[in-house]
């Protein structure tokens, strides 16, 4: 196990790297620059400031000066907010945006693994055809059609809930709507599909044969089967509302991580794109690291530190 | 002798977009406390639905027990509740499944999987319950039970699996087991060694054995009496030796002629002709006659009446008509 973890965590770190590399070069085709602004400043300040943020030297020595700033974890100052740190700007927007992305996972799972169950255990009944019926509109209709939905009947016409900003529980319900119903109608159609496939193995009948109770075969016996391809889209899903949120965060005036990567990269804050993409990379590909040892302890066939092994 | 399980009459059919398949007709069958009634019969003859009905198991809709009486004990299954059912399943009567590699949830322990069945029906602690467990694995013939309760199935090999759902269906002392193709999916060496293993486990504990298959080869090792099933009937019941001896119905014969055999050097196996009837609509007649070889007009118009051979042996066939058997006494 801990070969695996080890191995692992180098494959992480090269898939890291390989993204912040594209990150860079990516960053430095756009068009425009930190400085480029309507206004015309003077060309000895432009070339100061240039000089300031290294912007003037080739291209392979900003590289290496931008792997150094990955190594020691210390991103520099923001070109546009010169009074902030990207690593500020980080420890600040972070937690809103964990906050969000939590409870949007969480509620998507456990409301789409609920929806998916009822709907196969009454299959082909009344509750089936409402919960797919959800199910399709909620993977047909984006997120950002969603919230701008939800704002506009919740929050303006009925004036239930607040329109924008993250400061009370209140606050949080629109935005976690808005981004956990398509994961959720995913997660319902996946479950249904693969419990309806699960009742009718032989294990099935086999516990039934036992004079289990029917919560107890379902719960104990089925679900556990039945959630394997479930984890299995979970790392996907994840990357899904982790880019949610960019526009989540955006339409509801959410000051999280996702506001500064948008920010950053609508205004050239090359210190700022970086430092958000680095940190959004390592962070989806842990998540999917804790998925695959998820995987592993739901199945045990499946042998996470067999040499070779997958 | 006690009478432990009695059939009578048992109709069981299954709603298809097709229409309604009548997968069993009228099935009669009795079963003594202590003995192995082996039923056989080709694929779809309605074996293994009337099996999974004395368990109450056959899947509500599509399927439904239509008429007839299951009589466990004097106790009717057919009219009990679920929740009761569930005090009888697993408890007094235990099942086998075919398969042995899908039998078992692959996300368990081997040892979670024995245990559950005796925790939910008696009240006892976990220890108690591995215990028994570790017990019962040692009496199926599966070495160093302390080790293997902690195991998944997918660390077993076929045979041994077998071995464990075996256990699995022994672990609450059942008087009733009843096997549905417990060898089928076996090799033929470890076959030898399940069906060894049914009698001893039925020489211990005095258990019932309803034994569902297509193998006549398994049937002649153990059965003591045989239940022939066509299209959904049983049209011929008796001992061992009677059915083995002196089939009569036609289609028991032909079965027994299709077997391969050791002792008879050089003669062609006979196959029977033709299908079994579609379920969907079964002739009126008996359902054999279409490719009977010694069928008269009569059979395909009335199914034949029940005739007593003797205490043990009942067949359902025109042939022990007194005007046919005259009949044929005159002409052959």
């Amino acid at each position: 196990m801990a070969k695996y973890i080890l191995k692992r965590f180098i494959y992480m770190i090269v898939t890291v790297f390989i993204i912040a590399t594209l990150t860079f070069f990516l960053m430095n085709l756009l068009p425009g620059s930190p400085f480029n602004e309507e206004r015309t400043t003077n060309e000895a300040v432009q070339r100061n400031l240039e000089a300031h943020y290294h912007l003037d030297e080739p291209l392979v020595v900003q590289y290496v000066l931008y792997l150094k700033s990955i190594v020691t974890l210390d991103f520099g100052p923001s070109i546009k907010q010169p009074t902030e740190t990207v690593n500020s700007l980080l420890g600040r927007g972070f937690p809103i945006s964990a906050e969000l992305g939590i409870w949007t996972i969480l509620i998507a799972l456990i409301s789409g693994v609920a929806l998916g169950v009822f709907a196969a255990l009454k299959h082909n009944g009344v509750i089936d055809y409402i919960a797919m019926t959800i199910a399709v509109l909620g993977i047909s209709i984006p997120n950002f059609v969603l919230a701008t939905l939800l704002i506009q009947q919740l929050a303006v016409n009925l004036g239930v809930l607040p329109a924008a900003t993250w400061s009370s529980p209140q606050h949080m319900v629109l935005p976690i709507v808005a981004l956990a119903t398509g994961p959720m109608a995913i997660i319902a159609r996946l479950t249904r599909s693969s419990m309806l496939e699960t009742l009718t193995q032989d294990y099935i009948k086999m516990a039934r044969a036992k004079g289990l109770s029917p919560a107890k075969i379902i719960v104990k016996h089925a679900l556990k089967n039945a959630l394997m391809p479930v984890v299995t889209i979970l790392g996907t899903l994840l990357a899904g509302v982790l880019t949610g949120t960019f526009v989540i965060e955006k339409i509801f005036a959410i000051p999280g991580m996702g506001k500064y990567f948008v920010e950053g990269i609508n205004q050239r804050d090359y210190p700022v794109i970086m430092g958000t993409t680095v940190f959004y990379s390592a962070f989806l590909v842990l998540m999917l690291f804790l998925v695959d040892i998820a995987y592993g302890i739901l199945d045990p066939r499946i042998k996470l530190h067999k040499e070779g092994g997958k | 002798m006690e009478k432990i399980l009695d059939i009578r009459d048992l109709h069981v059919s299954f709603k298809t977009f097709g229409g309604e398949v009548q997968a069993v007709r009228g099935v009669n069958l009795e079963l003594y406390r202590g003995e192995t009634l082996a039923i056989v019969g080709e694929s779809g003859c309605g074996k293994s639905v009337t099996a999974n009905s004395i368990m109450r198991l056959i899947p509500t809709p599509p399927g439904e027990i239509k008429d007839g009486s299951i009589l466990f004990k004097g106790q009717d299954m057919t009219q009990l509740s679920d929740k009761e059912v569930r005090k009888i399943r697993g408890v007094d009567i235990s099942m086998i499944f075919q398969d042995p590699m899908t039998a078992l949830n692959p996300t368990l322990t081997v040892g979670d999987q024995l245990t559950e069945g005796l925790r939910q029906h008696r009240s006892i602690s976990r220890k108690e319950a591995d215990k028994q467990a570790m017990e019962m694995l040692t009496l199926v013939g599966i070495p160093n039970p302390v080790e293997r309760m902690k195991q998944y199935p997918h660390e077993f090999s076929g045979g041994m699996r077998q071995r464990i759902v075996i256990a699995m269906a022994l672990i609450c002392d059942p008087e009733l087991l009843i096997a549905d193709e417990p060898t089928t999916a076996l090799d033929v060496t470890i076959q030898a060694q399940i069906l060894q293993l049914f009698q001893k486990i039925q020489k211990q504990t005095g258990v019932s054995i309803i034994l569902i298959t297509h193998d006549l080869g398994v049937v002649a090792k153990i059965a003591d009496r045989i239940a022939v099933m066509y299209a959904g009937k049983v049209i011929e019941t008796g001992t061992r030796k009677e059915i083995f001896y002196t089939p009569q119905h036609p289609y028991t014969r032909g079965l027994l002629h299709s077997v391969p055999r050791l002792d008879q050097k050089g003669e062609k196996l006979i196959p029977i002709d033709g299908t079994p009837p579609d379920l969907f609509s079964p002739p009126e007649g008996c359902p054999f006659a279409a490719r009977c070889p010694m069928a008269m007009e009569v059979c395909t118009k009335v199914y034949p009446f029940h005739s007593k051979l003797s205490r043990t042996h009942d067949v359902d066939c025109w042939l022990q008509d007194e005007r046919a058997k005259k009949y044929m006494a005159s002409t052959y």
